[in-house]
């Protein structure tokens, strides 16, 4: 009895000694940690749930009953279509390496297909969990949803007149030779923007200036509506525009929390200040359009709440509590004022405010992000608030540097698209409607 | 036999339908109608603020037998009336004939 005793006293101990020695021995190499992985799987759904249904409906709703199946579809086909651009080339070019002069702009082929990547290889990216990874496939299918949501957004502006061919080959030469160059600027390690300090957490300069330039430079060149009398047409279905609002603002928890990598204190502090900047930004322009019109609106209270979550995107990882406020309101003024006023005042037909929102909303928040970067979230980056105006300036850089690249490329983009396959729905198209013309469907029937 | 046409305001619906059953009149047709007309509707969307013409109207159409053509017209006027610019409009026209599908009858009676 005693040696038994004593045989499980020894045999316990030294069953427990490797691993008190692991605990000891903290695990140096980069490995594969389950629970950063499962939030990250999480992540990457809720931004996929973005773009369908969260953009479809949002933009679905404030367009016409007799074109909301074409944005839906335009939605969608990107999903399809993008995916399979980023799998095939994309994710290699924007994450991958080249070699040479080119190595900061662009990333090369090597990870074409995906080769090489095994299903257990762990993501060479990381935040703040330099060893407690997430497996690199994941990375690359979480960067995917960022890579199709992006052109997405631009869909916006060219709402309501676009043809749907011309729509898929731009969008897809868009992704090649916009989005990807960008994202490597930025997010790549070999990118020249992100060696200069830029400070973009989820997306700011790379998703919304990006976008929302290109929608600008598409809205003018496309020109005005055949309908467009200076002012807004009215949604034909306020609930979608307001569950796509809604949808926008759950699936952002993934777009911005999940750009930690990890689900750590720094995740959800990228997750309280989303949720304050959305809510700040929501109420505040409920305010605006209560003092206006002494009637808050469903539409303004969704546009605010997205304009919140646009601003905060690059800031998300480095701003604090005060920075989401901040960034909130301000963001809600400002792209009031452009959607209500100066929109006006140029004559442009951006038909949902996809410059006036995420355009903007990024600039605000990508300039902000250097004023409001606390160390109190990460230690490394600091603002102009605290002390470090060289933050701003790389900030201020990095915005013009986007605007003009993605203005200029997306304008050579338009030209050689508009010659070769045609973009503008010609008159009859877009008095019958886009759903009928581009897709033989009928959204909604009075019929059985 | 006369086809009444009324084009009132939504908000008096409920009222108009009340007025025309204390008036005996029971059976009648009705549907949602925009129009455009001299009045004038503030819209406001993001912010920009502009007239629409979009004007939301609901319609009736009633068939009845002479004799009760006056007293349907009062009831309608008087339960839809605001006195504000947008009131609505009826008309009234000849029928012709009236059959009811179940058994086949044809003439005023058919109506009720």
């Amino acid at each position: 009895m005693k040696k038994g005793i004593i045989a499980t006293i020894v045999l316990t101990a030294v069953s427990i000694l490797p691993v008190a020695a692991q605990e000891v021995v903290a695990k140096k190499v980069p490995y594969i940690d389950f629970g950063n992985t499962a939030w990250i799987i999480v992540a990457t759904a809720l931004v996929m749930f973005m773009t369908i249904p969260g953009l479809a409906l949002f933009y679905g709703g404030l367009v016409r009953r007799k074109n909301v199946l074409n944005i839906l579809m335009q939605c969608f086909i990107i999903m399809a279509l993008i995916s399979i651009e980023w799998v095939v080339i994309g994710y290699s070019m924007s994450f991958g390496s080249s070699h040479g002069f080119l190595a900061p702009f662009i990333g090369g082929f090597d990870w074409a297909f995906l080769r090489g990547i095994g299903i257990n290889d762990v993501s060479p990216y990381f935040i703040s969990q330099e060893n407690a990874r997430i497996p690199h496939i994941l990375f690359i299918l979480f960067q995917c949803m960022f890579a199709v949501i992006t052109p997405a957004l631009i869909i916006g502006a060219f709402a309501e007149r676009i043809k749907f061919k011309g729509f898929v080959v731009f969008t897809l030469l868009w992704a090649l030779f916009v989005y990807n160059p960008i994202a490597h600027w930025v997010w790549s390690s070999d990118g020249w923007l992100f060696k200069l300090g830029t400070l973009d957490f989820a997306g700011g300069t790379v998703v919304h200036i990006n976008a929302g330039i290109a929608a600008l430079v598409m809205a003018v060149m496309l020109g005005k509506r055949k309908d467009y009398r200076g002012h807004a047409i009215p949604p034909h279905n306020i609930p979608f525009v307001v569950m796509g609002a809604a949808f926008l603002w759950f699936g952002w928890y993934g777009f911005n929390a999940g750009s930690a990598l990890a689900a750590d204190g720094l995740s959800v502090s990228a997750f309280l200040v989303t949720h304050i900047a959305a809510a700040t930004a929501a109420l505040t322009w409920a305010i605006i359009d209560w003092i206006i019109e002494r009637k808050s609106t469903l539409v303004g209270i969704s546009t605010g709440a997205v304009a919140g979550l646009v601003a905060i995107t690059p800031a998300a990882g480095f701003v604090d509590l005060t920075g989401a406020l901040v960034i909130g309101a301000v963001v809600s003024i400002v792209c009031f004022f452009m959607v209500a006023v100066v929109k006006q005042k140029f004559g442009y037909d951006d038909s949902l405010d996809a410059f006036g929102v995420h355009g903007i909303g990024g600039v605000i928040g990508a300039i902000l992000t250097g004023v409001f970067a606390t160390p109190a979230v990460q230690a490394a980056y600091s603002g102009a608030l605290y002390g470090n105006i060289h933050q701003l300036a790389i900030q201020l850089m990095a915005v013009s540097v986007t605007i003009v690249y993605s203005g200029g490329m997306t304008f050579v983009l338009y030209k050689v698209v508009e010659k070769f396959v045609g973009l503008r729905a010609d008159k009859q198209e877009e008095s019958v409607g886009l759903d009928e013309t581009m897709h033989n469907e009928i959204a909604y029937t009075t019929i059985d | 036999m006369k086809k009444i046409e009324a084009i009132i305001r939504r908000s008096k619906f409920e009222e108009v339908k009340e007025a025309l059953h204390d008036a005996d009149i029971q059976w009648f047709s009705y549907w949602d109608i925009t129009g455009a007309g001299k009045e004038r509707e503030d819209m406001v969307v993001r912010g920009q603020v502009f007239e629409s013409s979009y004007i939301q109207r609901r319609m009736l159409s009633i068939v009845v037998r002479d004799q009760n053509l006056e007293k349907t017209i009062k009831a309608i006027m008087d339960a839809s009336r605001t006195g504000e610019l947008g009131d609505g409009k009826i008309f009234v026209s000849d029928i012709e004939e009236t059959y009811r599908i179940r058994n086949g009858q044809k003439g005023a009676d058919s109506l009720y």
